[in-house]
């Protein structure tokens, strides 16, 4: 009976799960839509017309090219900075005791669940009180301070899952350290570590509220399109920036989460 | 000739834990020797600092006479066989034999060589290809052995290796470890928490308590004159009687033991001391029967050889032994 009623569910119930889908996607696809539209003062509906000449106007937009730029540069050099720091800590606190882990744990994982204009505010304040002018890389700092969080979450739950043995053995068999990080460590906890990167990457890219604190007269491209929505030039312009965001962070977010589907039965495999 | 391990006066601490307490010991090259203890006693911690996973908190640790106090894991001519085998689980089963060698610069067909000559050895040829989630426990274990073995250790070090294995694996593999010990001529240290393996592997024993060696000697002189009641009680399952049994049975005034097989029902060859006392059980485990004695409020465990006639229980016994047998102890 349990298992005949769990394969189908009660109409109302699929009615309001598509509908809830729905309300949720289909906004996006309008974004996507209007991209194409021929009308560029106003978003009527339906659009009159369909062209594809905006992305030829996207293209030759040279602040669409500094917005885009500016939030590749952030978010590599904050990914960079989040796998190095994010690796390390999590090293630190999974495989080793010291006085006040625990703390160094939370402090870490804290940035997260603070609220970003909490921690833009934050650092605004201090960026000024320590006299420092605003540039790509208050931006970096801003969103590391974040990234570093996810890489650290996913590294931490990977270092768990290898058996303190292991490295030991590495040792005992003749590796020093840095072999050992290479031929034992690095394998084992690779996948979380692009996982890890990769969704770092796609919060740097689409951060707004840390950045309008730490970015001064700076925009990168979700500023930028908060801006074009409030004084919009060519508006369409706007959506096929928003199309090329929602594909460039939605790409790594899907291919995080097969590596670290993948990932799982790999560690499993081993015990 | 320089001791293949030699520990002098050797602690180590962890805060007020006293893991391994002044411990001295001196192994010899070639020599097949057992730690043996409960856990907790030390013995673990004791392979760790030979194996240079831990630093003593104070005394002097020598390998082949050289300091090894400061020298890491990977600079000593030591190989470990861990008790959960940490094979590493994103390589095959002939990477991970031939890793030590690949970590050394040994070239790629040599190690591979190599490590299925070691494979072989430990009768796993074939098995290169696997990874170590398709192999059982036994075969792990015998994975773990070649991959410390293919280095040429000078001592090998066996953490508990035979822990997680059946019965009867267990017994081969004591079997087939002691032949490679005898062909191979390697120093093994080797802890465990099994009498029986200790003592029918072991040329020498060290019977650890609460971070301290209780007693060091060979299977024979632990088991036959155990030094103090805890090795008496670990080792074998001794009759350990108090002072005033003892003295009743005709020994000086001191803690003794007497083994049960020492003891015969019947009465007293010449030389024996018999004592009659009162039949309280008697249990059939195949080979012997194992008795239980009431001997003036003092219970004796007696083995009988199977096939001798077993009196009825609550029936008055005769029991008799050689007072060579009733080994005085030392107080601790």
């Amino acid at each position: 009976m349990r298992s005949d009623r769990s394969t189908s569910a009660p109409l109302p119930l699929k009615i309001a799960a598509g509908a809830g889908l729905l309300f949720l996607h289909v906004p996006i696809l309008i974004i996507f839509l209007y991209a194409f539209t021929t009308e560029e003062k106003s978003y009527q509906f339906p659009p009159p017309g369909l062209t594809l000449q905006w992305f030829a106007v996207t293209w030759n937009r040279p602040d669409v090219w500094a917005a885009l730029t500016l939030s590749v540069k952030v978010a590599s050099i904050a990914t960079v900075i989040a796998l190095v720091l994010g690796t390390l800590t999590a090293a630190a606190v999974s495989q080793t005791r010291f006085f006040g882990r625990e703390a160094v744990s939370l402090l870490v994982i804290l940035p997260i669940a603070l609220p970003g204009i909490i921690t833009g505010i934050a650092l605004r304040s201090a960026f000024s009180i320590l006299d420092i002018p605003f540039s790509t890389w208050t931006i970096v700092l801003g969103h590391a301070t974040f990234c570093i969080v996810v890489v650290y979450n996913n590294a931490v739950a990977r270092f768990r899952r290898i058996s303190g043995s292991l490295v030991e053995a590495s040792m005992d068999l003749g590796a020093d350290g840095f072999q050992t990080f290479r031929y034992v460590i690095l394998p084992n906890i690779g996948t979380a570590l692009l996982a890890g990167g990769m969704l770092a990457f796609a919060l740097s890219f689409d951060e707004v509220i840390v950045t309008t604190f730490t970015g001064g007269q700076q925009s990168t491209l979700p500023i930028w399109m908060l801006e074009e929505l409030i004084r919009p030039r060519q508006r369409p312009v706007t959506n096929v920036v928003a199309m090329v965001v929602v594909l460039v962070t939605f790409l790594p977010i899907l291919a995080a989460y097969y590596l670290t589907r993948d990932g799982d039965q790999v560690a499993g495999s081993g015990k | 000739m320089t001791a293949a391990v030699s520990f002098e006066a050797v602690s180590r601490h962890f805060g007020a834990v006293k893991a391994v307490d002044n411990v001295d010991l001196a192994i010899a090259e070639g020599e097949f020797f057992a730690m043996l203890g409960p856990s907790g006693s030390g013995k673990t911690t004791c392979l760790r600092l030979m194996a240079g996973f831990e630093q003593p908190t104070a005394g002097h640790i020598e390998i082949f006479g050289e300091t090894a106090e400061g020298v890491p894991p990977y600079k000593r001519s030591v190989n470990t066989v861990f008790q959960d085998y940490a094979l590493f689980p994103h390589m095959t089963i002939v990477e991970n034999v031939a890793y030590g060698l690949m970590v050394k610069g040994v070239g790629k067909a040599e190690r591979l060589k190599a490590a299925e000559e070691a494979l072989a050895m430990v009768k796993l040829p074939g098995y290169g290809t696997r990874r170590p989630g398709q192999l059982s426990g036994g075969q792990r274990q015998r994975v773990a052995l070649a991959r410390a073995l293919v280095n040429k250790p000078r001592v090998l070090l066996l953490d508990e290796p035979l822990g997680a294995l059946d019965l009867k694996l267990r017994e081969q593999m004591q079997e087939e470890l002691k032949g490679l010990q005898k062909s191979l001529g390697i120093t093994f240290v080797f802890v465990t928490h099994d009498q029986g393996e200790a003592l029918s592997m072991a040329d020498r024993i060290a019977v650890f308590n609460d971070g301290r060696i209780q007693q060091l000697g060979t299977p024979e002189e632990v088991y036959k004159r155990p030094r103090t009641r805890f090795v008496a009680d670990f080792v074998g399952s001794s009759n350990v009687l108090t002072p005033d049994v003892a003295a009743r049975l005709g020994g000086p005034r001191k803690d003794a033991s007497l083994r049960p097989e020492a003891i015969r029902l019947g009465a007293a060859a010449s030389g024996e001391t018999a004592v009659t006392g009162c039949l309280l059980s008697s249990a059939f485990l195949g080979a012997t029967h194992r008795l239980t004695v009431d001997v003036e409020g003092a219970r004796l465990a007696v083995s009988a050889p199977a096939g001798s006639p077993v009196p009825a229980i609550g029936e008055a016994v005769t029991i008799s032994f050689s007072p060579a047998d009733l080994h005085p102890m030392e107080a601790a």
